[in-house]
């Protein structure tokens, strides 16, 4: 069937900001999705609020509005549009959900929905209608029951018993359920999802712990094709989301005969859905027997996975598939001469491993349960199941406890946390049985035995370090050089004369059936290569890795645009190195040349050996790629290879990095700064400390995203600083800095080519310094600055950028206090505010960079530093609903997971419009509670006098009821929840509060504190925990309730 | 143990042997499916080749002999990247292998080698297991005969006729090399099914009084079964014939259309063929010889082809009543996508 001819123009909602449980996997395929589409001659119109993402980049769609994803707001946007569908499965369950919200209110009623029918939405979700589906089509599910309401837990128990699995209707992620073990815990999990569920059920269910969980990725079409891309097995076994999962792909442990009955199980399945495009169906197994667990009827992160795993581009094909095209009429792009009818035969073994934030996160629970709680994962590639497992615990790039006590090792294996694959290699050296551990896990055999095989190799290794013969094993098992060098003692000369180079194998969709043109290649330990070197010039630009908090999609969105620039280029290839799955910069079709490898020093290394570099990257990926500039240098001059570090040079770096030589440069050229100094010791730490002055702000260096950087009030805190600090980074001193108490903060991103400076954009922050910039919203222009100071801003970045030596990109920061600006800190690369800056203002700086670094200049360019007479604010989306536990409150630690953008004429509305995105959407009417440190009671004054002129009602307890009411601003008492029901926890347990402002109090109401953030975040009410920020939202506040929002494609603004 | 593969074209590799001492040569062709080794090795269709497994790890859950689509296993010897250890089955396929006394070979960069043979063609190779005597094993393939040359189908034919009762519909059987799950196709439809040696007549044939005659899959190339193509001449037009893989290719000659040899052939589970009306189905397959479309005389449609090259997959002469398909419809490895499509249509068609 050709191309649906009436179908000439499509909507893409995109998924919004990264979150946990939606990461970039929607950004991935929402791009592939836009490519597609317009290979096809269809204009794209896309909605997403996130302006980190590829797909809301100029030229990516025909018109892209960076806008909330509000149904009303995109229903106005349909309204001016006017498309004839609407693509609903590419945004993850924000696009679907938002899709069904559409139908219902009745805005889709000229617009086909494409791919995923309405109808497979609801059965998807609805527990009951799916329920009612597959017993109508004869596959089993899991006995259960659906409740609507707390005074049902009794015969839900009667029905399927404990323990019990809890799955609110209509969540990210899995978000709000959990196991019951008990009848407290189920009626706790219950509350709480009932809460989080956008139509208040929950589904109890037969509890499948314990069985196999097989994941199929199933493809179909107009003619009813249907093919399975993937099978993906996940080594933790069910009651663990498969996002936080161990996962193998293809299945290893079923026989072809119970393989094919889920096979074909998912093929009815996803024909009774009548989904047209790809759809994710997960089964629980256990001998012979199966149940089906759940179907995602769109792409998802398990999609994303099988493509990178299989190298089918599951969103590609997809998108075609929703406008009519067939399976056999959609080239596989990978071979280039077969068609996409046909299933992935793959010859090499994937890994997927999550990674989680709770290193940011001490008070965290750190259980993983049917919610997902990870934010991002590592896939790795190898030709057996212990190089593949290897390969991803390098690739983790995590600092992993070893466990030695045999009864924490049980109580980790048995009620997991993130630690527990490492715990498994723990568990097998501490000589715990597979048949042991299987009782503890319910953990295939198969993979512990593997396990096994790698911790046997390590003990051999130790037992017979000079075994040339044990080394190559250990190689083959996928260890890498260091690790050999660590066991043995030997030098890593000695293993690499031992070993041979690593062979670079291609991921090609077919086992090798067909000859195939893509590029993307894993290493192994085999004796042939497929990489023939060449004489053209390469460029290798260092990815970026999993998604953690501190380093997220904004360095992918970084290298994506660096790739992108140089490939512009006259003869330069372009090859990337990463191993997240979920990214764009992974796509096959992004780079020249794509290596799924870890990054760790020698991974690299051994790439840069295989063939003739011109250069290589480290300033787009993060502070990760950023730490291996010195290394990867070294090793350059070692080997005498030809390749050079392009960019700023790692010595430049080094400055930026090391206090001392930073401070000696800015006496240099006269740029004040904070009091500053370091210290090696504890001793040392509490002098310089005691010098500068309390209240400082203590860090170790080498950070990312400001880990394990706090505000340190006196001596007593200092000495409990250094006790973790010095732990998380043993081989770098602790910075200490004088902290500059409500000072505004300016972020700052540049290109400079070594002669001139590009200033892309002026950021100043909406919170004061000393809460981490990557969790403080911003604005671009600034607000609150007089030219003369914005001057100075420009002058500065201009010096120091010079003045270090910068050859690409730049970040500042600075805080102004009484007019004078302080730097802060300067990072020769890439910053997490770069889309944003890109985005607000139309300059690519990443992409300049990358041409400035490759000896281009800027003057020839032809960009120049932007006057813009709109406002865009970014906001952050913090993870504290999906973590429990967490410390909701704000400081120099990154915390968040991503941002928005607003965008407006107008600050209070663009501040409005991030808020919305931020899923923190400003209240126009109804109650507002207040409750604010003491010290700050003047400051909120006029801004609680705003919110009641502007119709609010504000509560609050006893003090700050007392102080505004001297004010002579009415406001009711509230209890305070150390005081008894009924007291702010009630209202807001009744939906009685539509805005709770609380800022952080003294020790003595921290409970209270504490206490009143969790239930914000649980009930999902609107929260704002600074002053600054309260001051904003009343601006927006009345910004809305007198204009009108500009709803307007992002080209408008950059016209 | 050691073990030496060597090839036609003067190359070897080494690796690790398993199952027992030992050589072999003949065929070396590649198989791209990812669960079901102990189908494929023993799919009596192998006899005469050696059978590599791209997928890198095998004899992951044992060696599940519930699933073998023969009495034993039929390759002449197996190559692969790792053969599992421990797997959760008690009875690995190194254990087997001992115990049945086959050959195997581990440790083998299996990709350089699929790739070898997609650029090259299928190549001869011997498999010696307890010597790394490269050249030794080269003199090996370069001795053996080509497949066209080879006679292989006695060897995996039954030796006298049997029956498997059943309260449908009488098929006659000639079994080139059959595969046990083509009966459990047509048994789970009821039919009674009369299963004939190789080189039956048609005169026996006709005496059961069959409501259709159904040909096997096979080994090697089909002109070497004369036997079944003179029966099976004699055949057409007398009852409907119906055909899986070789049992294609036979028809086909038969009606005096010609096969060729594929330059490495069909094998994998992951084979999409195109139906006539234009879907699409994935199928399992295990062919080095092909049909001829263009030999096919009038009156015979082709119905399906293969979506990667455009190969014949199957066709059907309305007037003589003959059904027949190169792909594997019974699947075992591989998906049954279809099976209900085929034997389903098989019964249709009698009645």
């Amino acid at each position: 069937m050709p191309k649906k001819a009436h179908i000439r123009k499509v909507l893409i909602i995109g998924s919004g900001p990264i979150q946990i449980g939606q990461a970039a996997e929607f950004d991935f395929s929402g791009s592939q999705a836009c490519r597609a589409m317009r290979e096809e001659g269809v204009e794209v119109v896309l909605v997403n609020s996130n302006p980190a993402t590829i797909q809301t980049d100029p030229g990516m769609a025909e018109t892209i509005y960076i806008e909330p994803l509000r149904s009303d707001i995109i229903a106005k946007i349909i309204e001016k549009e006017k498309p004839d569908g609407i693509l609903s499965g590419m945004g993850g369950q924000t696009g679907l959900n938002m899709t069904a919200e559409l139908a219902e209110k009745g805005a889709l009623k000229d617009v086909e929905i494409l791919g995923t029918p309405l109808e497979a939405i609801y059965k998807g979700e609805d527990r009951e209608k799916f329920r009612s589906l597959m017993m109508e089509i004869g596959e089993p599910v899991p006995k259960s029951i659906i409740l609507t309401s707390l005074t049902q837990i009794e015969e839900a128990i009667n029905a399927v018993g404990l323990p019990a699995v809890v799955r609110p209707a209509y969540t990210l992620g899995g978000a709000g359920g959990g196991i019951a073990r008990t009848r407290e815990e189920l009626l706790r999990i219950v509350e709480l999802g009932l809460s989080r569920s956008r139509i208040h059920q929950v589904l109890i269910e037969e509890s499948v712990l314990g069985w196999k969980e097989i994941e199929f990725e199933v493809m179909r079409d107009s003619a009813d094709t249907c093919i399975i891309i993937c099978g993906m097995e996940n080594v933790d076994p069910m009651g663990i989301h498969t996002g936080e999962s161990v996962v193998v792909a293809p299945i290893l442990t079923l026989r072809d005969d119970e393989f094919q009955t889920m096979r074909s199980a998912a093929i009815k399945i996803i024909r009774a859905l009548d989904v047209q495009g790809g759809c994710n169906i997960q089964f629980a197994f256990r001998n012979g027997d199966y149940r089906v667990i759940e179907v995602n009827p769109r792409v998802s992160r398990s999609s994303a996975l099988a493509s990178k795993a299989t190298g089918y581009p599951i969103a590609r094909v997809a998108a075609k598939i929703a406008i009519g095209l067939r399976l056999d009429e959609i080239t596989n792009t990978v071979t280039g001469c077969t068609p996409a009818s046909f299933e992935p035969a793959i010859d090499y073994i994937v890994v997927k491993v999550p990674r989680w934030p709770f290193d940011k996160f001490k008070g965290a629970d750190r259980t993983l349960s049917t919610a997902m709680k990870s934010t991002g994962e590592v896939m790795a590639i190898g030709r057996t199941i212990e190089e593949a497992f290897m390969k991803a615990k390098r690739s983790l790039d995590t600092d992993v406890q070893t466990h030695t006590s045999p009864s924490e090792i049980r109580m980790i294996l048995s009620r997991p946390t993130d630690e527990r694959f490492h715990c498994l290699f723990d568990a097998i050296r501490l000589g715990m049985t597979v048949d042991e551990i299987v009782q503890l896990t319910s953990i295939t055999p198969f993979f512990l035995e593997k396990i096994k095989n790698i911790v046997d190799m390590e003990k051999r290794l130790a037992a017979a370090p000079d075994s040339d013969d044990e080394i190559l094993c250990a190689k083959r098992y996928g260890f890498s050089t260091a690790e050999i060098v660590q066991i043995t003692g030997r030098k890593p000369e000695e293993i690499e004369r031992i070993v041979p180079a690593p062979a670079y194998k291609m991921v090609d969709t077919c086992a090798a059936e067909f000859p195939a043109n893509t590029p993307y290649f894993y290493s192994t330990c085999e004796p042939v290569c497929e990489i023939v070197p060449t004489d053209t010039k390469k460029v290798l630009i260092l990815g970026s890795g999993p998604i953690r908090i501190g380093q997220g999609i904004e360095f992918d969105y970084c290298t994506v645009h660096a790739v992108q620039a140089l490939r512009e280029e006259e003869g330069i290839e372009v090859h990337i190195v990463n191993n997240n799955p979920e990214t764009v910069s992974t796509d096959f079709d992004t780079s020249d040349r794509l290596f799924f490898e870890p990054m760790q020093l020698e991974d690299v290394v051994n790439i840069l050996k295989k063939d003739g570099y011109y250069g290589v990257m480290v300033q787009f990926g993060g502070q990760n790629a950023v730490n291996l500039a010195v290394p990867i240098e070294q090793e350059i001059q070692r080997l005498g290879l030809k390749t050079r570090i392009l960019g700023t040079s790692p010595d430049a770096m080094d400055i930026a990095e090391d206090r001392d030589r930073f401070s000696l440069l800015l006496k240099k050229l006269k740029i004040p700064c904070p009091a500053n100094t370091s210290a090696y010791s504890e001793a040392e730490a509490k002098k310089k400390a005691e010098q500068i002055g309390y209240p400082v702000l203590v860090r170790p260096s080498y950070v990312l995203g400001g880990r394990a950087m706090e505000i340190v009030h006196d001596e007593r805190e200092l000495e409990t600083y250094m006790k973790e600090a010095v732990r998380v980074s043993r081989n770098h001193p602790v910075l200490i800095d004088s902290y500059l108490q409500n000072a505004i903060e300016l972020d700052v991103d540049a290109v400079c080519d070594g002669k001139e400076v590009l200033i892309g954009g002026i950021m100043e922050h909406i919170e004061q310094a000393g809460i981490h910039s990557g969790d403080s919203a911003c604005v671009i222009p600034t607000q609150s600055l007089p030219p003369g100071v914005i001057d100075t801003v420009r002058e500065y970045t201009r010096k120091l950028a010079l003045g270090l030596g910068v050859i690409g990109l730049v970040n500042l920061q600075m805080a102004v206090k009484d007019n004078i600006v302080y730097i802060l800190e300067a990072n020769p690369r890439a910053s997490r505010t770069v889309p944003f800056v890109s985005k607000a203002t139309g300059i690519p700086i990443a992409k300049i960079a990358a041409k400035v670094m490759i000896g281009r200049r800027l003057k020839d360019l032809g960009y120049s530093e932007r006057e813009i007479d709109h406002v865009a604010v970014k906001e952050v989306l913090l993870p504290f609903n999906k973590l429990a536990g967490v410390d909701t409150m704000l400081g120099p630690e990154m915390k968040s997971t991503g941002e928005v953008m607003g965008i407006d004429y107008d600050f209070g509305l663009a501040f409005y419009k991030a808020c919305i995105s931020a899923d923190n959407e400003l209240p126009l009417k109804g109650n507002i509670f207040i409750s604010v440190n003491m010290e700050q009671k003047n400051d909120v004054i006029p801004i609680a006098r705003k919110l009641r002129d502007l119709g609010l009602i504000l509560y609050g307890t006893e003090g700050t009821v007392d102080y505004l009411h001297e004010a002579g601003i009415e406001a009711n008492l509230v209890r305070k929840v150390q005081e008894g029901s009924p007291n702010v926890l009630d209202m807001m347990r009744h939906g009685e509060i539509r805005l709770i402002i609380n800022t952080p109090q003294d020790k003595k109401s921290r409970e209270d504190h504490y206490q009143i953030m969790r239930a914000a975040v649980d009930f999902q009410i609107p929260y704002i925990t600074t002053l600054q920020a309260a001051r904003a939202a009343a601006l927006a506040i009345d910004a809305v309730k007198r204009e009108k929002m500009t709803l307007e494609p992002i080209s408008h603004y950059l016209k | 143990m050691k073990a030496v593969l060597g090839l036609e074209d003067g190359s070897f590799v080494t690796g690790d042997g398993f199952g027992v001492e030992g050589e072999c040569s003949g065929e070396l062709v590649f198989n791209t499916l990812m669960t079901g080794y102990m189908e494929a090795l023993s799919d009596p269709s192998y006899a005469g080749q050696i059978l590599m497994f791209t997928f890198p790890t095998i004899g992951n859950y044992g060696a599940d002999v519930q699933n073998m689509q023969s009495q034993g296993v039929k390759v002449l010897g197996a190559v692969c990247r790792e053969i599992c250890e421990v797997p959760d089955m008690k009875q690995t396929v190194r254990d087997y292998f001992e115990q049945k006394r086959l050959l195997g070979m581990s440790g083998v960069d299996t990709r350089s080698l699929t790739i070898k043979t997609r650029v090259h063609g299928t190549m001869r190779a011997a498999l010696v297991v307890g010597s790394d005597d490269g050249d030794y094993a080269v003199r090996l393939a370069k001795k053996a005969p080509s497949i066209s040359d080879c006679d292989l189908i006695p060897s995996v034919s039954c030796k006298a006729p049997y029956r498997i009762p059943g309260k449908g519909k009488r098929v006659a059987i000639i079994d080139l090399g059959l595969k046990t799950n083509i009966i459990t196709s047509l048994t789970r439809r009821k039919g009674d099914l009369y299963i004939f040696p190789h080189n039956v007549t048609h005169e026996e044939i006709f005496g059961c009084e069959p409501d259709c005659l159904f040909i096997t899959n096979g080994p090697g190339d089909p002109k070497q079964a004369k036997d079944a193509i003179a029966t099976l001449k004699k055949c057409i037009g007398e009852l409907p014939i119906f055909g899986i893989c070789m049992g294609n290719q036979l028809a086909a000659l038969a009606l005096g259309g010609d096969t060729y040899k594929l330059k490495f052939g069909h094998r994998g589970a992951n084979q999409p063929v195109k139906y006539v009306d234009g879907r699409i189905f994935i199928t399992t397959q295990n062919h080095g010889f092909c049909v001829d479309a263009e030999s096919l005389p009038e009156g015979c449609e082709v119905t399906f082809v293969n979506a990667n090259d455009g190969t014949v997959e199957g066709f059907e002469n309305e007037d003589l009543r003959i059904n027949c398909v190169q792909f594997h419809p019974e699947a075992h490895a591989g998906p049954m996508d279809t099976e209900c499509h085929y034997f389903d249509g098989l019964f249709r068609r009698i009645g």
